[in-house]
């Protein structure tokens, strides 16, 4: 039955809240959502399928491009996977420098995310302070790998540059100024009432659904889920640091905002150990041009959640197959939950509070029988009685005529 | 005849109102942008923004009542400018004034609300009507605090007249001082009316695009930003008039000054409340206005009749 009291408004796949293209298309009944559906698909680019087509070299440049604020975990994720498939013990500085651009990469991710938030509950003077402080940090990665956003830092067997010994006093001043302005918004975040009233409450995801829904990363754990690559399957130089896994009971927007800002602060103390402890020695050994055939699954804590590339090589220079489960496809299976029952109000919030990186997810879209499980195949009579049926739902009604139709033959 | 149309058109109405309205969106915009670390826009960019705007072509949606939505921006200007000739801007007196005219200057200044609404309900668009409905909500919840937080100024003043209330409170300096609560409610009041984070919730870009004005472009979307400018300017002189002390028993040139000092103090608290707060929710701010903003309108009310017994005329 269609409720005349509902609207169904199109969040997408072009609207102001959303920075990249994806459709959420809202019932609303009032200013409350009664449900939400998530469509993906506007911004496939085809990467897996590119990188067979080249070298593993060439394919480290394409990966680093899947995402345009976590790119060192992609390129990490992705070379960690091929040195295991051709066993290469990387050299210990190099572990050192792929974490440290991995915090600094995780800095400057959650100070967009805050800003964003800000943004997204109309809080511009949020987005303006936190996109300032995160100039610093991308001050610091220019300085250590030439780039802003895509390092290419990364490379088989090490990484492509060093830090040197200069570099260390700008860091450490870098990291003493950034806490400082955190420590601020922590504050801000405990005591800002409509910041607070905005975000408490808003979005929950229960524990028991998070794991249902298989929710990653801040979004997992501000449900309580202690989850996290770097303690569970630690990688790079993460086994040699001390670090707290931070998590949050809240289960809702305010605890995820928590949780991040939490996970600044250990990346801070994290940076600084590296920093202390960094080896000397070499930075990359040199890999073979062809990988032996093989496969490995790799996984990598990206800002936004774990994040799973699996790669097999068939001996050649080029793989046979690249696959890449970004944070977000494991996150927006839980954004339709958390917008049960919310306002409208609420949604960019919540959309925004899983982080999401579209284009990183997104998956071509095929037609399939789920009952059947058989793919795309339909065959013409079906299909015709699937048109039928289409148009009746809409209010094309033909089988009276059909019937006329049929009774005009016989009678011939 | 002649004297009515320069009142009407030059000074204080449009062609003042519109440099004005400029002006105050300049300081506005510089300032917020000051406080949000930013550099802000120059001087000019109002202006520019505006001619910009009328060079731009024209698109009314197809399913849209055509005349109510090329009507409503030239209607909602038109409310907003009126006003003004009831409000005292370089004497203590308006260029009009009659018992019961703040009555009048509220009821225009409600209209423009009442334009929002019906141009974004019949321009048909999702958003626009989602955001229609908010606009009307949201005067629910602020007008009653803000017509309180005035009837309890013009209660002590005994006088439903903005001008004779101006020279009441010229004739008793430091009353002004038992207004102050009431100020405070109105300023909150007015970001409502202005429709400012934290109650921009009718407009709420991150949700529902532009709200009412989605749909709007070219020249009438620069009618509906300069009734803003303008209610703001209004809204403000008002404000400066009722609430503080206006006069000062100075000639008209340095009152005119010190005018200037009040509104532009005004527009000044509005841009730093709004780098403060983050939007509320619509059921949120229905919520503070009725529990909080009211009843500290009444306890003002209150606190007038009381003080009306007691303070010597």
């Amino acid at each position: 039955m269609h409720d005349s009291n509902e609207v169904k408004i199109p969040i997408g796949p072009q609207h102001p809240a959303l920075k990249e293209p994806e459709s959420f298309l809202i019932n609303l009944r009032g200013e409350k959502i009664t449900s939400a559906s998530v469509r993906l698909g506007y911004n496939h680019r085809g990467i897996e399928k590119a990188c067979e087509e080249r070298t593993y070299v060439q394919g480290l440049y394409l990966i680093e491009r899947i995402c345009g604020i976590c790119s060192h975990s992609h390129s990490t994720c992705f070379v960690q996977a091929v040195e295991e498939i051709a066993g290469l013990e990387i050299p210990s500085r190099a572990e050192y420098i792929r974490t440290l651009v991995a915090e600094l990469e995780r800095m400057h991710s959650h100070l967009l995310w805050l800003g964003v938030a800000g943004h997204e509950i109309g809080f511009d003077t949020l987005l303006m302070y936190t996109w300032r402080d995160r100039e610093i940090v991308m001050d610091v990665l220019a300085m250590l790998t030439g780039n802003r956003v895509n390092y290419g830092i990364n490379t088989i067997g090490g990484v492509r540059r060093d830090i040197k010994p200069e570099h260390r006093e700008e860091i450490i001043k870098a990291i003493g100024l950034l806490e400082e302005r955190t420590k601020y918004y922590i504050e801000l975040a405990q005591e800002e009432s409509t910041l607070i009233k905005r975000l408490s409450g808003v979005g929950v995801l229960k524990p028991q659904d998070a794991k249902k829904l298989g929710a990653v990363g801040p979004t997992g754990r501000a449900s309580g889920i202690e989850r996290d690559a770097r303690k569970d399957d630690p990688y790079a130089a993460y086994p040699e640091l001390e670090f707290k896994v931070i998590t949050a009971q809240q289960c809702d927007v305010y605890g995820r905002t928590l949780v991040r800002l939490g996970e600044l602060m250990e990346s801070y103390s994290m940076v600084r150990q590296i920093m202390h402890k960094i080896p000397d020695g070499p930075i990359a050994i040199k890999a073979p041009r062809k990988i032996p055939a093989g496969e490995a699954v790799s996984r990598y804590e990206a800002p936004r959640g774990e994040d799973v590339h699996y790669v097999r090589a068939n001996g050649t220079d080029k793989p046979d197959r690249v696959k890449v489960r970004a944070p977000t496809l494991a996150n927006v299976q839980a954004v339709s939950k958390m917008l049960e029952d919310r306002y409208l109000a609420d949604m960019p919030i919540v959309v925004a509070a899983i982080d999401p990186c579209f284009s990183c997810t997104d998956r071509m879209i095929a037609l399939r029988d789920t009952g059947k499980r058989k793919n795309n195949t339909v065959d013409w009579e079906s299909l015709r009685l699937k048109g039928i049926e289409w148009y009746k739902k809409h209010g094309v009604d033909c089988s009276v005529l059909n019937k006329r139709l049929a009774q005009l033959r016989s009678g011939i | 005849m002649l004297k009515a149309l320069f009142y009407i058109f030059v000074f204080p109405g449009f062609l003042f109102l519109f440099t004005f309205g400029f002006i105050a969106e300049y300081v506005d915009r510089k300032l917020y942008a000051r406080l949000q670390n930013r550099v802000g826009p120059p001087w000019f960019q109002p202006l520019a923004d505006f001619i910009k705007l009328l060079a731009k072509e024209e698109v009314i949606p197809e399913e849209a009542d055509v005349t109510v939505f090329r009507l409503m921006p030239t209607f909602a200007l038109a409310a907003a400018c009126t006003a003004i000739l009831y409000i005292p801007i370089w004497s203590t007196h308006a260029v009009y004034h009659f018992n019961g005219d703040i009555i009048v200057v509220l009821y225009l200044l409600t209209v423009p609300t009442l334009c929002y609404f019906l141009g974004g309900w019949y321009s048909r668009s999702i958003f626009s009507m989602v955001g229609a409905i908010r606009a009307l909500t949201q005067l629910f919840a602020y007008e009653v605090p803000l017509f309180l937080c005035l009837l309890a100024s013009s209660l002590l003043a005994d006088t439903w007249s903005i001008s004779e209330m101006v020279a009441f409170y010229n004739n008793h300096l430091g009353y002004w001082f038992c207004n102050l609560l009431g100020f405070g409610v109105a300023i909150v009041a007015l970001l409502g009316k202005l429709e400012k984070v934290p109650f921009d919730i009718a407009e709420a870009e991150t949700e529902i695009v532009a709200g009412p004005f989605t749909e709007y472009g070219g020249r009438f979307l620069a009618l509906l930003r300069m009734t803003f400018n303008v209610e703001m300017v209004v809204g403000a002189s008002l404000f400066a008039a009722v609430f503080l002390p206006f006069g000062l028993n100075l000639p008209p040139v340095l009152l005119f000054v010190f005018y200037l000092i009040q509104v532009f103090f005004i527009i000044g608290v509005i841009s730093f409340l709004r780098t403060l707060f983050a939007r509320l929710r619509l059921d949120q701010m229905i919520n503070f206005c009725w529990k909080y903003l009211a009843p500290l309108a009444f306890v003002q009310v209150l606190l007038n009749l009381i003080l009306k017994g007691i303070l010597p005329r």
